[in-house]
């Protein structure tokens, strides 16, 4: 039944990021999952590098000592940015997905306009509350050094 | 059904960590700015200010409920992705049975260290 | 006659060929079409058939955006190619190719069984326990006008396939149901005459199902007939979720109208003129 050769068009991975045209809100999607997983990977290591605590007052001194090197720092700024987006993210996408933000169905009238539209300046004021955070946030790192 | 209950769990843990984790950024990352945590000097985390946070009641509680919450809301996002990538029935369900297991164990390391520091008798300060 | 010519352009259409018998991957080929205003893509495809290449395939029936079949990408966007006029996409260049995550059949014919499984799987009719009713029906189900508001919009799907083509989810995820069946579920749960939600909620949130979806919103921005399947989708999610936590009852399918009584009701007093 199944032709002998039918070509397989899944896009595959690279759908996540392109392949098209597309809206804003699908480059938010693959950011999600981005930041998701890194901050899912530095929580793995921050569960056992804060448990070290159980070891004393050198132990940690030393390895907070560690924590100063450039490399764990900007870590830290990038995670914090991860964490500023996703956690902003995720509020518009609790609101969305508990169906706050998209509205109710309507007659399809030309131009149509749909819950992407509903639900745009939600996503804009989340965008931005997202920027303002990390401001904060790589502020406080970079220049006072926390 | 089950994963109606998985992903509305998914969504509680969410907010979950959002609060608390949100505050846990409010002492160690904007606070240098803040300054409403009053530390003593040098930050949120050195000795002296760890400590006092591991021994409080509250962080205690608020540290163990976030270990969980984050857990269970980044391992769940992690299956959700790796079960996108095609793989076969079984595999999905030895890949859940895998992640909570990794999931419960980390859970019992962070709680035993938080517990254990909460008595420790070490001259801490 | 002059002012036609000069409002005639030369457009090349690029078109993504693949022959199974002949080709490994699928190629580019360029045609060069003369385009007048009005002209659809589906007039532009016909054109090069007739006078070009006599191998090149799609699928259409009705012309006018009613039938779902010829959904291309057109320009790096799915749509209906009856429903594009040329001109008003593109002023050079015009690149045509199959749905994309779709297998390809023969140049822009994709293949749409495994979309058509699983809005089989989803049970999309009515189902109701009054099979007498239903088949020998005595009188109309009664169905206000707000619970028909509520699943209207879903209703006006042709299920061209373009939701599944810019899905991300869709790209990875090869079991992915897929943004159209997962909304006409909920155009038959929404339905007040349906009572089939359980067999229907059992078949979407099984994995790969309704939670798959994490709303990027393409199917809603492509979507030829303005249905918005992510809006159906999150609705649906959220009652699930007030199911689960038995925030919410089951509806019962609604009963036919009662028979008419012959009473009258009071008639409603006429407002008051506004001029005297």
């Amino acid at each position: 039944m199944k032709d002998k050769r039918s070509y397989d068009n899944h896009l595959g991975i690279v759908g996540w990021l392109g392949g098209g045209r597309w809206g804003i809100e699908r480059y938010l999607y693959t950011l999600h999952r981005v930041t998701g997983v890194g901050i899912l990977l530095f929580f793995i290591i921050h569960i056992f590098e804060s448990s070290l605590r159980i070891l004393g007052r050198e132990t940690w001194d030393a390895v907070m000592e560690v924590m100063t090197n450039p490399i764990f720092k900007a870590g830290e700024i990038l995670v914090f940015a991860a964490f500023a987006f996703h956690a902003l993210n995720g509020i518009r996408l609790i609101f969305i997905e508990l169906g706050l933000a998209v509205g109710k169905a309507e007659d399809p009238i030309y131009p149509y306009r749909s819950s992407i539209n509903t639900q745009r300046s939600l996503m804009i004021v989340t965008m931005i509350l997202s920027a303002l955070l990390m401001i904060a946030g790589g502020y406080d790192l970079i220049f006072l050094g926390h | 059904m089950k994963e109606t209950g998985y992903w509305t769990w998914f969504i509680i843990s969410g907010l979950i960590t959002f609060f608390i984790l949100g505050l846990h950024m409010l002492i160690v990352h904007l606070d240098g700015m803040l300054g409403i945590f009053s530390h003593a000097d040098g930050g949120a985390v050195v000795w002296e200010n760890v400590i006092q946070r591991s021994r409080s009641q509250f962080f205690s509680i608020a540290y163990i409920i976030l270990l969980g919450a984050a857990l269970y809301h980044g391992f769940y996002g992690l299956r959700t992705i790796l079960l996108e990538l095609g793989i076969g029935k079984q595999a999905q369900q030895r890949l859940t049975k895998f992640l909570w297991l990794t999931g419960i164990l980390l859970f019992l390391v962070g709680t035993y260290v938080s517990l254990a520091v909460r008595t420790m008798e070490a001259p801490i300060l | 006659m002059e002012t036609e010519n000069q409002q005639k352009r030369n457009i090349i259409f690029h078109i993504r060929r693949f022959d199974p018998e002949l080709d490994e991957v699928p190629r580019w080929q360029k045609f060069t079409v003369s385009v007048e205003p009005g002209m659809t893509v589906l007039d532009g495809l016909h054109h090069i058939k007739e006078t070009q290449d006599a191998s090149l395939s799609w699928r259409y029936s009705c012309r006018m955006g009613v039938c779902g079949s010829c959904a291309m990408l057109i320009n790096g966007i799915p749509t209906l190619a009856c429903n594009t006029q040329i001109m008003d996409v593109t002023s050079q260049k015009l690149t045509l190719a199959a749905l994309p995550n779709f297998d390809i059949i023969r140049d822009l014919v994709p293949d749409l069984t495994p979309m058509f499984r699983d809005h089989v799987s989803i049970q999309p009719y009515i189902q109701r326990d009054d099979n007498k009713e239903m088949e020998n029906p005595t009188r109309e189900f009664f169905q206000t006008h707000d619970e028909l508001e509520e699943y209207l919009q879903f209703t006006y799907c042709i299920k061209c396939g373009c939701c599944a083509a810019a899905c991300p989810t869709m790209a990875a995820d090869r079991k992915y149901m897929g943004p159209m069946p997962l909304a006409q579920a909920y155009r038959y749960n929404k339905d007040s005459r349906d009572g089939g939600q359980k067999d229907r909620n059992d078949v979407i949130t099984a994995s790969h199902g309704v939670f798959s979806c994490h709303y990027a919103g393409e199917c809603s921005n492509v979507c030829p007939k303005g249905v918005d399947p992510a809006r159906a989708i999150q609705h649906m999610k959220k009652d699930l979720v007030l199911g689960y936590l038995r925030l919410r009852k089951d509806k019962k399918p609604c009963q036919v109208v009662g028979i008419p009584t012959g009473e009258s009701k009071p008639a409603i007093a006429a407002p008051e003129h506004t001029v005297k």
